[in-house]
């Protein structure tokens, strides 16, 4: 029993050769935009690498770049065979490659959905590369003069100031590290020496932030210093102050941007995921449309055409057996085995009784 | 005397309508482009409306824009003439309509040499403009609680930040206002004090800039008061500190990104004008080649084309007594019916 077969007259036939090979074209197409939806993921992610922690986010645009590319290659393939199956003549040349390619195709649309899972499944990972990434960069924020570090200041700086965040989780992580290099602390203050000594780590901490901190949209100056000191300030209460600073995290703005961004790709990659599952549908319906007007002989007949030849579960049992076999060719076969050439005790049939004829008598 | 004669055989004319067609669709979407252009440069200007005092500067995204849309409608109709004029049947219908035509067509586009001429004339307009723009946002940054001003804070700091600028000139500039609030000052506070009573019209002044002046490139946490004063902070000398603050001053930082864009319009607008001048002086070609064949049996024959058919300066002298003539018409007009009585007047005497 057939799975969903469907009768194809000879036009219906060609009529789906050719829109195929418009779809396998198109398909090529999605190919490109996936591998530039990869490429573009891949340039975003390495713009805050400074800011992300080692971790394995970079497999997801690498995996989309892959993914395109051969769906190019893919594509462009199939786009040749339906171009060729209008004609039944040609139909033979691509005969024997057809079923490879389709069950090719099948597992590769298989690594577009987890491409396109991927995309969606990434909060974990991004979210602990963020909290590590960030973290490393605001204790190095001062370091502006160790090579290798020296440009984190900048970047923390430009990375608040244009997501309109501060800190990791707020403003408040800045309290408790030492963003002010020693270099710009005058030692002999006594007011320095006091803080240095009020801590076990000798950090200078204060209740300020850096510029970048600050709130456009404040209608009072930036107040960056002494924050939670209500008297250093006048007309001031940060317990109520909302528009001072900027008050959202900068993991949770980061965070929130790369998931707006993976999930527009995602949404793009499953979309794309549907289309070349149907492309491939009708790739298998016209390939066993075909191979059934070779099995009747006549081009111009009516023919049907299948997902599979007979029902799941025995074609799962023939396949199973098929790869069964294949792992056995190298072991010697013996009789149990079924191979007839062998010597096995003779089992000759001898009539309808099947009574073994006596010996005849000797001559003396 | 013809100005500038060119033989045209049969071929030749076929040929050059049908080059010309092509080119006239080139330059409709040339047209369309310059349009786009003069659309996003309004944009621009348009953004930074608020530190601008005057729109005089405006006059060329305005230009752009219309003669963009202008070209593309010429372009069309040199399309249409150009596949007409392969038919001689239907080519005589341009005939009353082409002279008034071109003459539009070249004003129009010596528009956009105009555009490009007032991009660079108006500099000193727009950099006038700015400065008088700014000077009034930084004055009004401290009233975020006067209605129709207090937007100029925010506007300030962002133009600030993202032209990486401060001050109109420089960031002394801020020393020269109040940019603090007086809802924010401690008027109880004896530094307060000396400060409005330092000068004349008792405003607040300090060595301060805001924070939107802060380079994020510097190694050292900005420092943003008492710059002037070495003392106030370790291992400082504001004479030598260049990466404190941004050096540049935000009139200087637009001007130079107007200018830019302008320069980068530019060629493109240029190519708009010579592609369009080639299409109409190709298109008099064909107009006059054409009309040499209009009457004629044979449609095949040569034919000469010319732009003027007599000199520039005859042809001009030609256009002003038709003009004359045109003006006459409407005041003798009006001079017949306004003074019936005095010619008869006139004649009397002689025959009294």
């Amino acid at each position: 029993m057939a799975v969903l077969p469907i009768k194809f007259t000879k036009t219906k036939r060609d009529k789906l050769a050719q829109v195929l090979w418009v779809l396998n074209w198109i398909s090529v197409v999605t190919g490109i935009i996936l591998f530039s939806l990869g490429i573009f993921l891949k340039v975003e992610i390495n713009k805050r690498q400074d800011l992300m922690a080692e971790s394995q986010l970079q497999s997801v645009p690498n995996m989309l770049i892959a993914v395109g590319l051969i769906a190019c290659v893919i594509n462009f393939l199939g786009g040749k065979i339906c171009y060729d199956c209008v004609d039944t003549n040609k139909f033979l040349r691509w005969k024997l490659v057809m079923l490879p390619y389709i069950i090719c195709t099948f597992f590769f649309t298989l690594s577009v959905l987890v491409g396109a899972l991927m995309c969606y499944s990434m909060h974990g990972q991004l979210e602990e590369a963020l909290t590590l990434g960030l973290r490393d960069a605001m204790r190095y924020y001062k370091d502006t003069d160790t090579p290798g570090r020296c440009f984190l200041k900048r970047t923390v700086d430009q990375l608040q100031i244009q997501f309109q965040c501060c800190g990791n989780e707020g403003y408040r992580d800045w309290f408790q590290i030492q963003w002010v290099s020693n270099r710009y602390l005058d030692m002999s203050q006594r007011e320095v020496v006091d803080r240095l000594r009020s801590n076990v780590e000798g950090k200078y901490l204060m209740d300020g932030v850096p510029f970048s901190c600050c709130n456009v949209n404040s209608p009072r100056p930036c107040i960056q210093y002494q924050i939670t000191n209500n008297s250093a300030h006048f007309n001031y209460d940060f317990h109520t102050e909302e528009l001072n600073l900027w008050m959202k995290g900068c993991r949770q703005a980061l965070r929130d941007y790369y998931t707006n961004i993976m999930h527009s790709v995602g949404l793009t990659v499953l979309i794309i995921w549907l289309f070349e599952l149907s492309v491939l549908t009708g790739v298998r319906y016209l390939q066993t449309s075909l191979e059934n007007v070779l099995r009747q002989g006549d081009p111009e007949c009516e023919s049907d055409g299948w997902l599979l030849e007979n029902s799941f579960v025995e074609t799962a049992r023939s396949n199973f057996n098929i790869i069964k076999h294949l792992g056995k060719f190298n072991q010697i076969n013996i009789s149990s085995n079924g191979d007839p050439n062998i010597d096995k005790p003779p089992t000759a049939h001898y009539g309808p009784d099947n009574v073994p004829p006596k010996p005849l008598p000797m001559a003396s | 005397m013809v100005l500038l004669k060119i033989k045209f055989p049969f071929q030749k004319r076929v040929r050059l309508a049908q080059g010309l067609w092509l080119l006239s669709w080139v330059a409709m979407f040339s047209g369309a482009i310059t349009f786009a252009m003069g659309v996003f440069l309004k944009t621009e200007l348009h953004r930074r409306s608020e530190v601008m005092h005057s729109m005089d500067i405006h006059i060329v995204p305005n230009l752009l824009m219309a003669v963009g849309l202008a070209s593309v409608g010429i372009n069309i109709c040199a399309g249409k003439v150009c596949q007409d004029s392969l038919d001689p049947s239907r080519f005589p219908r341009w005939k009353t309509f082409l002279p008034p035509f071109f003459c539009f067509s070249v004003f129009i586009t010596s528009l956009l040499l105009v555009a490009m001429i007032l991009s660079f004339a108006l500099q000193p307009s727009l950099e006038e403009s700015l400065k008088i723009g700014l000077k009034n946002g930084i004055r009004f940054y401290k009233d975020t609680d006067t209605p129709g001003r207090c937007f100029q804070k925010e506007t300030i700091d962002r133009l600030q930040i993202e032209f990486q600028c401060c001050g109109n000139t420089n960031y002394r500039d801020w020393f020269e206002v109040q940019w603090i609030s007086n809802r924010y000052l401690d008027f109880t506070s004896k530094e307060v004090k000396d400060r409005v009573r330092s000068n004349v019209d008792g405003r607040y002044l300090l060595d301060g800039v805001p924070f939107s002046c802060c380079n994020p490139a510097s190694p050292r946490p900005c420092i943003q008061y008492s710059l002037l004063d070495n003392s106030a902070h370790y291992n400082y000398e504001y004479q030598s500190e260049e990466l404190n603050l941004y050096n540049r001053g935000c009139r200087q930082a637009l001007v130079n990104y107007y200018m830019g864009l302008m320069n980068t319009i530019g060629p493109c607008v240029l190519f708009d004008f010579l592609l369009q001048m080639t299409i109409l002086v190709s298109l008099r070609y064909l107009q006059t080649a054409m009309e040499g064949v209009i009457g004629q049996e044979n449609v095949e024959i040569e034919t000469e084309g010319y732009i003027l058919e007599k000199g520039v300066k005859e042809t001009l002298l030609e256009t002003k007594e038709k003009m004359k003539k045109i003006l006459q018409f409407a005041q003798v007009g009006d001079a017949s019916a306004v003074t019936p009585d005095t010619q008869p007047d006139a004649e009397k005497p002689a025959t009294a």
